[in-house]
């Protein structure tokens, strides 16, 4: 460890510690710059390279291409159903999920529930289990040929190219109703219980409570799960690629994340870096934007 | 089952909403347990027995027969994968909760210029999904021959901006300034008194941010998919994801694709109940953002 003497540091901005600070945040600092910062930069920048040749047969070699790419990003087909096909996920899944998550939480905060450890934790534990090994669990369950339940699956086509999509909502659901529960739930647990023994002291029921005073306080904490989860669900992979063992209704280029690894493959890395490059930018302006319309809904009201 | 507060019982609830509450919570309750009910009683049978008797309960008990038999399978692979699972997430998860801890508290208890930038654009990499990363870093590692090494998946691991953000809050909260100036005084050096006081008093955070990266680490798919080419480095669950893509092929696998599920699940579990209190902590600060 060094310390910097405060005589040598003094000419310039006088920082205590320097060297402390320095020891303390650089190994992380580097290794973020390494892999995170980098890939980033690095991606953006093969992004723009695009292949040429010298005649059909000629040597390959990457020129700057400009934006190109990206021309064809928004050209590709698969690449955009991709996109849609998640954000009609989402716009079903999510307020799914969140409503599930916010009834359970406000049920265990209301007196009306005996048994709070025991639900609190047998909701959570799925968030214990790995995506790809809930996906291997619910395709077991739901395929036609291994489920034990055929009285059902044999009825249902749960894994046929209607309802696939909605089977893996289901596994997403599963394994995150309870995590988001509890994040609203101890957001719940944090509002002095004086506010609304008043309002039960005035004859006020549970349902009128929770409508007009605890969901009204815990919105932060609701924006909060809601712009993971819209994150999470742009970037789905696992499930949907588990679910390929199950149903031949998932094709290679499923989910956006999918045609990444798909495009990737080809192998045209420069394409798939320009879909990596356009997705994080759309994950982030769908959460960002979400973010700032809730904020300026609350301050409007 | 917990008592009511004093509090709750002073106004008794009407009898129809108590009643139609619990019967909602009984109802969800079964359906996040079932799949793990059935997926215990499946692995304690045969194969034969799977689909042919009742899913919901126990044939002949043969459970740990079935573990045997997946630990013997082709010499062990799969308890290969467990080990190189617990090596990424168990050491990848120890290193970046240190890592973290350290800039946190650099953050937390340091004025210094450009302290907000940094922290600023740590925050910005808590927002970029992991997944956007996996290819770029996929194309450089191929660039310096570390693609299907253990490298490959660890490196990346022990990055936790999230971790940082976590340390930051905690250390601003749980370190007092006068315990760091009289520190200062008797003379002990600034990253000493880190790793002999302040590390101390940031225990339960450390154990939060080493709990949700080494879940983040257990569960990673992308890594281990868009890197790892030999059998040998990959960890279990990308092990038994690999197991399930072949059942069409070699269906005598099932029975180990389902009997792995659960003996990798159980030490999360686990894991997770033990550490109850800590990684609730930890939820509530993630929610106060």
């Amino acid at each position: 460890m060094t310390t910097a003497t405060p005589e040598r540091t003094r000419r310039r901005v006088r920082v205590p510690h320097k060297g402390a600070i320095l020891a303390l945040f650089l190994p992380f600092g580097i290794l973020f710059a390494l892999f995170y910062l980098v890939p980033i930069g690095y991606a953006v920048w093969q992004s723009l390279l695009v292949v040429q040749r010298d005649g059909t047969f000629g040597q390959a070699s990457l020129v700057f291409g400009g934006l190109s790419q990206y021309v064809l990003v928004f050209q590709s087909e698969a690449f955009w159903t991709s996109v849609v096909r998640m954000l009609v996920f989402g716009i079903v899944q999510v307020p799914i999920m969140l409503g599930l998550a916010l009834l359970f939480a406000l049920l265990l905060d209301s007196p009306l529930v005996r048994g709070r450890r025991f639900f609190r934790l047998a909701y959570f534990v799925p968030y214990a289990v790995p995506g790809v090994i809930a996906a291997i669990m619910w395709g077991s369950l739901l395929s036609p040929n291994l489920s034990p339940f055929t009285a059902i699956t044999q009825n249902i086509d749960f894994l046929g190219a209607d309802l696939v999509l909605w089977s893996i909502a289901n596994v997403v659901t599963w394994v995150y109703a309870g995590y988001n529960m509890l994040i609203i739930y101890s957001s719940l647990l944090s509002i002095p219980t004086e506010i609304y023994e008043a309002a039960r002291l005035d004859g006020a029921g549970q349902f009128r409570i929770a409508w007009s005073i605890k969901i009204p306080l815990v919105r932060p904490a609701i924006i909060l799960t809601a712009v993971f989860s819209i994150i999470g669900t742009l970037q789905l992979l696992a499930e949907p690629q588990v679910f390929r063992s199950f149903s031949s209704a998932v094709t290679s280029t499923f989910t956006p994340n999918m045609t990444v690894i798909a495009t990737a493959a080809i192998p045209n890395t420069n394409l798939a870096a320009a879909f990596s490059v356009v997705l994080a930018l759309t994950t982030f302006v769908l959460s960002f934007g979400f973010l700032k319309y809730m904020q300026r809904k609350d301050k409007q009201s | 089952m917990t008592a009511l507060s004093p509090v709750g019982t002073r106004i008794r609830e009407p009898l129809v909403p108590r009643i139609s509450a619990m019967l909602v919570m009984s109802v969800f309750t079964v359906y996040f347990l079932l799949p793990l009910w059935w997926l215990l009683v499946a692995s304690s049978k045969d194969t034969g027995d799977i689909l042919t008797t009742n899913p919901l309960w126990f044939a002949d008990f043969s459970l740990f027969q079935n573990i045997g038999d997946l630990f013997a399978y082709r010499d062990g692979i799969y308890l290969r994968w467990l080990l190189n699972s617990v090596l990424y997430a168990g050491l990848g998860g120890a290193v970046a909760t240190l890592l973290a801890a350290m800039a946190g508290y650099a953050l937390a208890k340091y004025r210094f210029p450009g302290r907000e930038f940094l922290f600023n654009v740590v925050l910005g990499g808590v927002l970029v999904p992991t997944t956007a990363l996996a290819l770029p870093l996929f194309l450089l590692f191929s660039q310096v021959q570390l693609t299907n090494t253990f490298w490959a998946i660890f490196l990346p691991s022990i990055v936790s901006p999230f971790g940082v953000y976590l340390a930051r809050i905690f250390a601003a909260q749980s370190v007092p300034d006068e315990l760091l100036e009289a520190s200062r005084l008797d003379g002990a050096g600034e990253v000493r008194t880190f790793f002999t006081v302040s590390v101390r008093l940031m225990t339960p955070a450390l154990v939060t941010i080493f709990l949700f990266q080494f879940v983040a680490i257990w569960n990673n798919f992308f890594l281990p998919l868009i890197m790892l080419r030999s059998e040998e480095l990959f960890p279990v669950i990308f092990g038994l994801y690999n197991w399930n893509t072949q059942l069409n092929q070699i269906p005598e696998l099932r029975s180990f694709v389902l009997v792995g599920s659960l003996v990798s699940v159980i030490p999360l579990i686990v894991t997770f109940l033990l550490l109850q209190r800590f990684w609730r902590n930890g939820l509530g600060a993630g929610a106060l953002k």
